[in-house]
Protein backbone atom coordinates (compact mmCIF):
# COMPACT_ATOMS: atom_id res chain seq x y z
CA UNK A 1 0.00 0.00 0.00
CA UNK A 2 1.71 3.14 -1.16
CA UNK A 3 1.94 5.93 1.33
CA UNK A 4 4.54 8.36 0.35
CA UNK A 5 4.58 11.81 1.46
CA UNK A 6 4.86 14.17 -0.96
CA UNK A 7 5.33 18.16 -0.54
CA UNK A 8 5.19 20.66 -3.03
CA UNK A 9 6.53 17.62 -5.54
CA UNK A 10 8.94 16.01 -3.27
CA UNK A 11 8.96 12.45 -2.08
CA UNK A 12 9.68 12.14 1.55
CA UNK A 13 10.98 8.41 2.52
CA UNK A 14 10.29 9.00 6.26
CA UNK A 15 6.97 10.62 8.31
CA UNK A 16 9.54 10.72 10.73
CA UNK A 17 11.86 13.85 10.48
CA UNK A 18 14.68 14.48 12.59
CA UNK A 19 17.34 17.10 14.27
CA UNK A 20 20.18 17.44 14.61
CA UNK A 21 21.29 19.22 17.86
CA UNK A 22 22.37 18.60 20.86
CA UNK A 23 24.10 15.25 20.35
CA UNK A 24 27.84 14.14 21.94
CA UNK A 25 29.35 14.20 19.08
CA UNK A 26 28.58 13.62 14.97
CA UNK A 27 29.48 10.36 14.90
CA UNK A 28 26.18 9.95 17.40
CA UNK A 29 24.37 12.47 15.33
CA UNK A 30 25.15 10.34 12.15
CA UNK A 31 23.93 7.12 14.26
CA UNK A 32 20.89 8.41 15.38
CA UNK A 33 20.06 9.54 12.42
CA UNK A 34 20.40 6.07 10.70
CA UNK A 35 18.75 4.43 13.55
CA UNK A 36 15.87 6.78 12.58
CA UNK A 37 15.20 6.43 9.25
CA UNK A 38 14.95 10.08 8.91
CA UNK A 39 15.02 11.36 5.40
CA UNK A 40 15.28 14.83 6.52
CA UNK A 41 16.86 16.25 8.84
CA UNK A 42 17.17 20.06 10.04
CA UNK A 43 20.10 22.02 10.64
CA UNK A 44 21.17 25.53 11.90
CA UNK A 45 22.75 28.38 10.35
CA UNK A 46 25.86 29.28 12.13
CA UNK A 47 28.93 31.30 11.79
CA UNK A 48 32.00 29.14 10.00
CA UNK A 49 34.67 28.88 13.02
CA UNK A 50 36.78 30.80 11.30
CA UNK A 51 39.79 30.26 13.86
CA UNK A 52 40.21 26.49 13.96
CA UNK A 53 39.45 25.61 10.42
CA UNK A 54 40.43 21.76 11.18
CA UNK A 55 37.09 21.45 13.23
CA UNK A 56 34.90 18.62 11.10
CA UNK A 57 31.63 19.56 9.60
CA UNK A 58 28.21 18.20 10.05
CA UNK A 59 27.69 17.83 6.74
CA UNK A 60 30.73 15.85 6.18
CA UNK A 61 28.66 12.74 8.78
CA UNK A 62 25.09 13.55 7.21
CA UNK A 63 25.49 13.90 3.53
CA UNK A 64 23.50 16.00 1.60
CA UNK A 65 23.36 13.46 -1.20
CA UNK A 66 21.32 11.05 1.27
CA UNK A 67 19.49 13.40 3.64
CA UNK A 68 17.05 16.27 2.61
CA UNK A 69 18.82 19.00 4.36
CA UNK A 70 15.96 21.09 6.21
CA UNK A 71 17.70 24.64 7.69
CA UNK A 72 16.21 25.91 10.53
CA UNK A 73 16.05 29.91 11.61
CA UNK A 74 16.14 28.59 15.11
CA UNK A 75 17.21 31.47 17.51
CA UNK A 76 15.76 33.97 15.53
CA UNK A 77 13.43 36.72 17.26
CA UNK A 78 12.42 39.43 14.58
CA UNK A 79 11.41 39.27 10.92
CA UNK A 80 14.18 40.27 9.89
CA UNK A 81 16.83 37.93 11.27
CA UNK A 82 14.45 35.35 10.07
CA UNK A 83 14.37 36.48 6.65
CA UNK A 84 18.17 36.71 6.70
CA UNK A 85 18.95 33.48 8.07
CA UNK A 86 16.49 32.02 5.01
CA UNK A 87 18.02 33.86 2.73
CA UNK A 88 21.68 32.62 3.79
CA UNK A 89 20.64 29.36 4.16
CA UNK A 90 19.51 29.02 0.87
CA UNK A 91 22.18 30.43 -0.85
CA UNK A 92 24.92 28.02 0.62
CA UNK A 93 23.32 25.48 -1.46
CA UNK A 94 21.62 22.70 -0.21
CA UNK A 95 17.68 23.54 -0.37
CA UNK A 96 14.86 25.91 -0.83
CA UNK A 97 13.35 24.72 2.14
CA UNK A 98 13.40 26.48 5.57
CA UNK A 99 11.62 25.29 8.79
CA UNK A 100 10.90 29.00 9.26
CA UNK A 101 11.09 30.32 13.46
CA UNK A 102 10.07 33.11 14.39
CA UNK A 103 10.34 33.12 18.39
CA UNK A 104 8.39 35.06 20.57
CA UNK A 105 9.60 34.28 24.08
CA UNK A 106 13.16 33.01 25.62
CA UNK A 107 11.29 31.07 28.30
CA UNK A 108 9.28 29.04 26.58
CA UNK A 109 10.09 29.26 23.04
CA UNK A 110 7.12 29.52 21.68
CA UNK A 111 6.18 31.56 18.37
CA UNK A 112 5.50 35.09 17.82
CA UNK A 113 2.73 33.75 15.43
CA UNK A 114 2.15 37.24 13.69
CA UNK A 115 6.11 37.45 12.99
CA UNK A 116 5.55 34.14 11.28
CA UNK A 117 2.79 35.22 9.32
CA UNK A 118 4.85 37.56 8.01
CA UNK A 119 8.13 35.66 7.08
CA UNK A 120 5.99 33.26 5.68
CA UNK A 121 4.25 35.51 3.34
CA UNK A 122 7.58 36.75 2.10
CA UNK A 123 9.48 33.82 1.77
CA UNK A 124 7.01 31.96 0.10
CA UNK A 125 6.62 35.11 -2.82
CA UNK A 126 10.20 34.53 -3.17
CA UNK A 127 10.14 31.24 -3.85
CA UNK A 128 11.33 28.94 -0.46
CA UNK A 129 9.25 26.04 0.42
CA UNK A 130 8.25 27.36 3.95
CA UNK A 131 7.51 25.27 6.66
CA UNK A 132 6.69 27.12 10.11
CA UNK A 133 6.90 26.26 13.50
CA UNK A 134 3.98 27.33 14.81
CA UNK A 135 0.97 27.50 17.63
CA UNK A 136 -1.24 24.68 17.94
CA UNK A 137 -3.72 27.12 16.95
CA UNK A 138 -6.23 26.29 14.12
CA UNK A 139 -6.85 29.35 13.37
CA UNK A 140 -3.25 30.54 12.52
CA UNK A 141 -2.41 27.19 10.91
CA UNK A 142 -4.96 28.56 8.09
CA UNK A 143 -3.76 32.31 8.03
CA UNK A 144 -0.17 30.32 7.73
CA UNK A 145 -1.45 28.30 4.86
CA UNK A 146 -3.26 31.07 2.72
CA UNK A 147 0.15 32.83 3.66
CA UNK A 148 2.02 30.25 1.20
CA UNK A 149 3.45 27.86 3.82
CA UNK A 150 4.12 24.18 2.09
CA UNK A 151 2.80 22.56 5.30
CA UNK A 152 1.80 23.81 8.85
CA UNK A 153 4.29 22.41 12.04
CA UNK A 154 2.28 23.35 15.21
CA UNK A 155 3.74 22.29 18.73
CA UNK A 156 3.00 19.68 20.62
CA UNK A 157 4.76 21.06 23.36
CA UNK A 158 7.60 23.62 24.07
CA UNK A 159 10.84 22.68 22.58
CA UNK A 160 12.67 20.50 24.34
CA UNK A 161 10.42 19.91 26.71
CA UNK A 162 9.50 16.59 26.22
CA UNK A 163 5.61 17.37 27.51
CA UNK A 164 3.88 15.18 24.64
CA UNK A 165 0.88 16.18 22.89
CA UNK A 166 -0.76 18.57 25.17
CA UNK A 167 -3.56 19.86 22.94
CA UNK A 168 -4.56 16.73 21.12
CA UNK A 169 -7.83 18.72 20.13
CA UNK A 170 -6.44 21.66 18.76
CA UNK A 171 -4.52 19.18 16.43
CA UNK A 172 -6.98 17.29 15.61
CA UNK A 173 -9.36 20.43 14.31
CA UNK A 174 -5.91 22.11 12.28
CA UNK A 175 -5.78 18.55 10.79
CA UNK A 176 -9.58 19.07 9.54
CA UNK A 177 -9.04 22.03 8.32
CA UNK A 178 -5.59 22.38 6.30
CA UNK A 179 -5.27 21.07 2.95
CA UNK A 180 -1.83 21.23 3.12
CA UNK A 181 0.35 18.80 5.47
CA UNK A 182 0.17 18.86 9.19
CA UNK A 183 3.87 18.26 11.31
CA UNK A 184 4.00 18.23 14.87
CA UNK A 185 7.37 19.69 15.52
CA UNK A 186 8.72 20.45 18.99
CA UNK A 187 7.35 18.07 21.61
CA UNK A 188 7.55 14.66 21.68
CA UNK A 189 8.99 13.03 24.55
CA UNK A 190 9.01 9.37 24.04
CA UNK A 191 7.56 6.92 21.53
CA UNK A 192 4.35 7.10 22.40
CA UNK A 193 3.88 10.62 21.99
CA UNK A 194 4.76 10.21 18.49
CA UNK A 195 2.34 7.97 17.91
CA UNK A 196 -0.35 10.07 19.33
CA UNK A 197 0.45 12.64 17.03
CA UNK A 198 0.69 9.89 13.91
CA UNK A 199 -2.54 8.13 15.37
CA UNK A 200 -4.16 11.73 15.43
CA UNK A 201 -3.49 12.05 11.50
CA UNK A 202 -0.56 14.26 11.21
CA UNK A 203 1.83 13.68 8.17
CA UNK A 204 4.82 13.41 9.99
CA UNK A 205 6.59 14.31 12.89
CA UNK A 206 9.97 16.26 13.49
CA UNK A 207 11.85 15.19 16.99
CA UNK A 208 15.20 16.40 18.17
CA UNK A 209 15.99 16.16 22.30
CA UNK A 210 13.32 13.04 22.68
CA UNK A 211 16.23 10.84 20.66
CA UNK A 212 19.24 13.04 21.07
CA UNK A 213 18.88 13.54 25.14
CA UNK A 214 17.78 9.87 25.62
CA UNK A 215 19.94 7.93 27.31
CA UNK A 216 20.86 6.06 25.00
CA UNK A 217 20.14 8.39 21.31
CA UNK A 218 20.49 5.23 19.03
CA UNK A 219 18.09 3.12 20.08
CA UNK A 220 15.31 6.48 21.08
CA UNK A 221 16.02 6.80 17.63
CA UNK A 222 14.90 3.95 16.48
CA UNK A 223 11.99 3.34 19.06
CA UNK A 224 10.69 6.36 17.06
CA UNK A 225 10.83 4.82 13.74
CA UNK A 226 8.58 2.22 14.89
CA UNK A 227 6.24 4.48 16.84
CA UNK A 228 5.90 6.87 13.55
CA UNK A 229 5.26 3.71 11.10
CA UNK A 230 2.84 2.06 14.22
CA UNK A 231 0.76 5.61 14.66
CA UNK A 232 0.43 5.91 10.68
CA UNK A 233 -0.61 2.78 10.09
CA UNK A 234 -3.35 2.65 13.30
CA UNK A 235 -4.41 5.90 11.83
CA UNK A 236 -5.01 4.52 8.00
CA UNK A 237 -6.29 1.30 9.77
CA UNK A 238 -8.55 3.00 11.19
CA UNK A 239 -9.13 2.81 15.38
CA UNK A 240 -12.15 1.51 16.62
CA UNK A 241 -15.29 2.86 18.46
CA UNK A 242 -15.04 3.80 22.44
CA UNK A 243 -17.45 2.42 24.53
CA UNK A 244 -18.05 3.03 28.09
CA UNK A 245 -19.12 -0.53 28.91
CA UNK A 246 -17.71 -3.89 27.93
CA UNK A 247 -18.11 -6.47 24.71
CA UNK A 248 -17.03 -10.17 24.98
CA UNK A 249 -14.71 -10.84 22.52
CA UNK A 250 -14.97 -14.42 23.22
CA UNK A 251 -18.89 -15.70 21.91
CA UNK A 252 -21.23 -17.42 24.22
CA UNK A 253 -22.00 -19.70 21.45
CA UNK A 254 -21.01 -23.22 22.50
CA UNK A 255 -20.94 -22.79 26.28
CA UNK A 256 -21.78 -25.17 28.53
CA UNK B 1 43.01 45.36 5.10
CA UNK B 2 40.95 45.96 7.93
CA UNK B 3 37.64 44.01 8.01
CA UNK B 4 35.22 42.89 10.74
CA UNK B 5 34.50 39.10 9.84
CA UNK B 6 32.06 37.27 11.54
CA UNK B 7 31.79 39.70 14.22
CA UNK B 8 35.57 40.07 15.27
CA UNK B 9 38.33 41.75 14.04
CA UNK B 10 40.55 40.75 10.64
CA UNK B 11 43.36 41.71 8.76
CA UNK B 12 42.57 40.47 5.25
CA UNK B 13 45.12 39.71 2.65
CA UNK B 14 42.48 38.96 -0.29
CA UNK B 15 40.76 41.87 -2.04
CA UNK B 16 37.75 39.89 -2.86
CA UNK B 17 35.72 37.31 -1.44
CA UNK B 18 36.83 34.40 -3.13
CA UNK B 19 40.86 35.21 -1.95
CA UNK B 20 39.19 35.87 1.60
CA UNK B 21 37.86 32.06 1.69
CA UNK B 22 40.89 30.96 -0.16
CA UNK B 23 43.11 32.40 2.74
CA UNK B 24 40.67 31.41 5.16
CA UNK B 25 40.52 27.92 3.60
CA UNK B 26 37.13 27.85 3.57
CA UNK B 27 35.99 25.60 0.87
CA UNK B 28 32.99 27.56 -1.07
CA UNK B 29 30.93 24.53 -1.16
CA UNK B 30 28.07 24.79 1.74
CA UNK B 31 28.33 28.23 3.10
CA UNK B 32 26.85 31.66 2.55
CA UNK B 33 28.81 34.84 2.55
CA UNK B 34 27.45 38.34 3.06
CA UNK B 35 28.95 41.54 2.94
CA UNK B 36 27.19 44.82 4.80
CA UNK B 37 24.38 42.55 5.16
CA UNK B 38 24.14 42.00 1.27
CA UNK B 39 24.34 38.32 0.38
CA UNK B 40 27.24 37.48 -2.48
CA UNK B 41 26.21 35.36 -4.69
CA UNK B 42 28.52 31.85 -5.16
CA UNK B 43 29.41 32.73 -8.78
CA UNK B 44 29.86 36.37 -7.43
CA UNK B 45 32.98 35.47 -4.86
CA UNK B 46 35.69 36.61 -6.86
CA UNK B 47 34.11 39.50 -8.80
CA UNK B 48 33.15 40.98 -5.29
CA UNK B 49 35.56 43.18 -4.12
CA UNK B 50 36.55 43.91 -0.12
CA UNK B 51 37.19 46.94 0.94
CA UNK B 52 38.49 48.29 4.45
CA UNK B 53 36.14 48.30 7.10
CA UNK B 54 33.53 45.79 5.67
CA UNK B 55 31.56 43.43 7.24
CA UNK B 56 31.77 39.87 6.30
CA UNK B 57 30.23 37.23 7.44
CA UNK B 58 30.53 33.94 6.44
CA UNK B 59 27.99 30.80 7.53
CA UNK B 60 27.33 27.44 7.28
CA UNK B 61 25.63 24.28 9.18
CA UNK B 62 25.55 22.98 12.67
CA UNK B 63 23.54 21.09 14.60
CA UNK B 64 20.15 22.12 15.10
CA UNK B 65 16.79 20.71 15.78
Amino acid sequence: MEDTLVIRGIEFRSRLWVGTGKYKDFEETARAVEASGADVVTVAVRRVNITDRKSENLLDYVDPKRYKILPNTAGCYTVEDALRYSRLAREAGVSDMIKLEVIGDERTLFPDTIGLLHATEILAKEGFIVFPYTNDDPIMAKRLESAGAAAVMPLGAPIGSGLGIRNPYNIKIILEGATVPVLVDAGVGTASDATIAMELGCDAVLINTAIADAKDPIAMAEAMKHAVLAGRLAYRAGRMGKKLYATASSPFEGML
Amino acid sequence: MRITLNGEPYEAKGTNVAQLLEELKVAPGMVAVEVNLSIVKKADYAAHPLHEGDTVEIVSFIGGG
